[in-house]
């Protein structure tokens, strides 16, 4: 039992992260209509930029500062340079040409701080356990849901309370009104973008003490996240929230007790065969059930042009 | 489309000429070269025809390239070497993955229909990664290449060479068929007006469907053939990064044409291979180029040649 509960603060733990990339990419779609796959670039870049600003200042505050106002940076210019002019393209051109930015962003990564994967350490008061009901849970994973808790809190705060969300929510409605209103529509995009590229930065500094940091760190959460706003439906944050708690809290359980679950049904060796192969598949399997009786998602959303 | 086609007709022959120049220059690499861009060719070609005349932008095409390879790969492990038996599996196994996945997915359309196809292969990939029999990530060496009973040695590199190009004819002509018979037309007339198509009392799932359906079951061939060129099989076939390779073949090329994509993997190969022989950094360069194309050059290099009429 306690295990089962240690593993759900995981999964949760992992559905914050992906929430933390989901929302900034729903946002950009629901806004600009652009499918962005360099979104898991800008991940791998904010667990890079923590890392080498930790080696530098040795402020493990400062650091996650420093390595956030880099991202958004990085976003900013991105969109600006390249992204800027794919709005308007179909999204074929611009899945080609985000795919484009990622062969870019990894091998650029591997010149600068080359392939082999790089370990953050953590500072000391982030570095024990905490007793949680009963279970030894380690300090970092549950700052990490604590920011992603409060960062998603901000975030509903932000686009339902402020002139910034009234602006966001009413150009995913209808952006050539808003045009027309007289708001600058590009700057406000560029916002957007710089938003959720430091949101994807967040969450990829927080991933590189528990996951490896690596060139093409970011693309396999970029898929997971996927299934995320496809789950949860396009554009929509609100989904975007449902989506990665539950596709977070299912691959988690799935890969910690499918294996035992199975070997309670099957033949030992099967269970082990089967098992793992089964836990990798599970969050895609979930999609395609989702799919299969909401085409649109949990959450659709409506849009007009 | 009279300029294309005496391209393509120069083309071939040039390609048929490959062993034996290679022969007469002792360079034997480039028979392996080209041999593999062929294959690439296949798999581009297959995905033309539901991206370029059907509009279906499916971003999980390497699917059926790993199913191809692995239905190859796995029956090579049990003991069967029987080629004829291992390619028929491969195509009625990639034509039936492609039919779940279609079905699933023709059904959403837009940017869903391109995170459901990824998402799904990435599911093919992840099982690739994790049964341990076939060799999990590490992959598994092939014990031999697919015996045809003496009909055709795979092992002598220029008779598997011909093969290759001889199914990359009929693939093309088999396409060029399609793409212009009623079928293809409906195909074509849902990518360019769906609401019309529909109107005039056509009902595209079908179509889309049984177009995916036969891409698929193409690019298991492909499959097939890259399996035995490598001799290795490999979840890494089925990889995303795969799928983006392929689609950007098929726009280098120029999509919705059939010269297109064979152009796009040849360009495209014979680019990483002079770019990764002079930088180990190569893809730094080549996904700059992979803007640049999509930016400004929409049509592909095929774009540039002349064209007859409204015929694409």
């Amino acid at each position: 039992m306690l295990l089962v509960l240690e593993q759900a603060l995981n999964g949760l733990q992992f559905g914050v992260m992906l929430f933390l990339m989901a929302a900034g990419l729903t946002l950009v779609f629901g806004i600009m209509n652009m499918v962005n796959l360099a979104h898991g670039s800008l991940y791998m870049m904010g667990a890079y930029f923590a890392a080498t600003f930790l080696t530098h200042t040795g402020n493990y505050p400062l650091a996650v500062l420093l390595a956030l106002v880099a991202t958004l940076l990085v976003g900013v210019v991105t969109e600006v340079v390249a992204l800027r002019t794919l709005y308007e393209r179909d999204h074929l051109d611009q899945v080609l040409a985000t795919f484009g930015l990622i062969l870019f962003f990894n091998e650029l990564v591997a010149v600068f701080w080359g392939r082999a994967a790089l370990y953050t350490s953590l500072p000391t008061w982030l570095g024990g356990h905490l007793q949680i009901l009963g279970i030894r849970y380690p300090v970092y994973r549950a700052v990490v849901i604590l920011v992603g808790v409060l960062v998603a809190l901000l975030l509903w705060v932000v686009v339902t309370r402020t002139r910034l969300g009234m602006l966001i929510r009413a150009g995913a409605t209808n952006r050539t009104m808003v045009a027309a209103l007289g708001v600058n529509i590009r700057l406000l995009y560029t916002v957007v973008f710089g938003f959720g590229a430091a949101l994807a930065g967040l969450a990829g500094l927080m991933a590189g003490p528990i996951y490896a940091v690596q060139p093409g760190m970011g693309e396999q959460i970029l898929i997971q996240v996927f299934v995320v706003i496809v789950i949860g439906g396009i554009g929509s944050i609100r989904g975007a929230l449902v989506g990665a708690l539950v596709v977070g809290m299912v691959d988690t359980l799935g890969r910690a007790f499918l294996k035992p679950m199975l070997a309670a049904v099957l033949s030992p060796t099967a269970a082990q065969n089967a098992g793992p192969a089964l836990a990798s598949m599970l969050i895609y399997l979930l999609m395609a059930v989702v799919l299969a009786f909401r085409p649109q998602g949990l959450f659709p959303t409506v849009r007009s042009r | 489309m009279r300029a294309r086609t005496i391209a393509l007709a120069l083309g071939l022959l040039a390609l048929a000429l490959v062993p034996p120049l290679a022969g007469v220059f002792n360079q034997p690499f480039y028979i392996d070269l080209f041999r593999r861009t062929m294959i690439f060719a296949i798999a581009a070609l297959s995905l033309d025809l539901i991206l370029g005349y059907g509009g279906l932008v499916s971003f999980g095409h390497a699917a059926y390239l790993g199913i191809g390879a692995y239905a190859v790969g796995v029956l090579m492990h049990h003991g069967v070497t029987n080629g004829f038996l291992q390619w028929t599996v491969a195509i009625v196994g990639s034509a039936a993955v492609a039919l779940v996945i279609g079905a699933v997915s023709i059904r959403a359309s837009g940017v869903y229909f391109i995170m459901i196809t990824l998402a799904f292969t990435q599911m093919l990939y992840y099982l690739g990664l994790s049964i341990e029999e076939y060799g999990a990530d590490d992959g598994m060496r092939l014990t031999t290449t697919s015996q045809f009973g003496g009909l055709i040695d795979l092992k002598n590199p220029a008779a598997f060479y011909y093969l290759v190009l001889a199914i990359l004819v009929l693939f093309l002509y088999v396409s060029h068929r399609m793409v212009n018979a009623r079928f293809g037309m409906v195909l074509r007339a849902t990518k360019a007006n769906e609401p019309r198509a529909r109107a005039i009392g056509f009902s595209p799932y079908g179509y889309k469907l049984t177009a995916f359906v036969i891409a698929g079951a193409m690019c298991g061939v492909a499959g097939a053939l890259l399996v035995n060129h490598t001799e290795y099989l490999t979840p890494e076939f089925m990889h995303w990064t795969r799928s983006g390779e392929i689609m950007f073949m098929v726009i280098l090329g120029g999509m919705g044409t059939l010269v297109g994509p064979v152009v796009g993997a040849i360009v495209l190969l014979l680019l990483e291979d002079v770019l990764s022989a002079w930088t180990t950094h190569w893809q730094m360069i080549l996904g700059p180029i992979l803007l640049l194309v999509v930016l400004f050059a929409k049509r592909g290099l095929v774009g540039l040649l002349p064209e007859r009429g409204r015929d694409g």
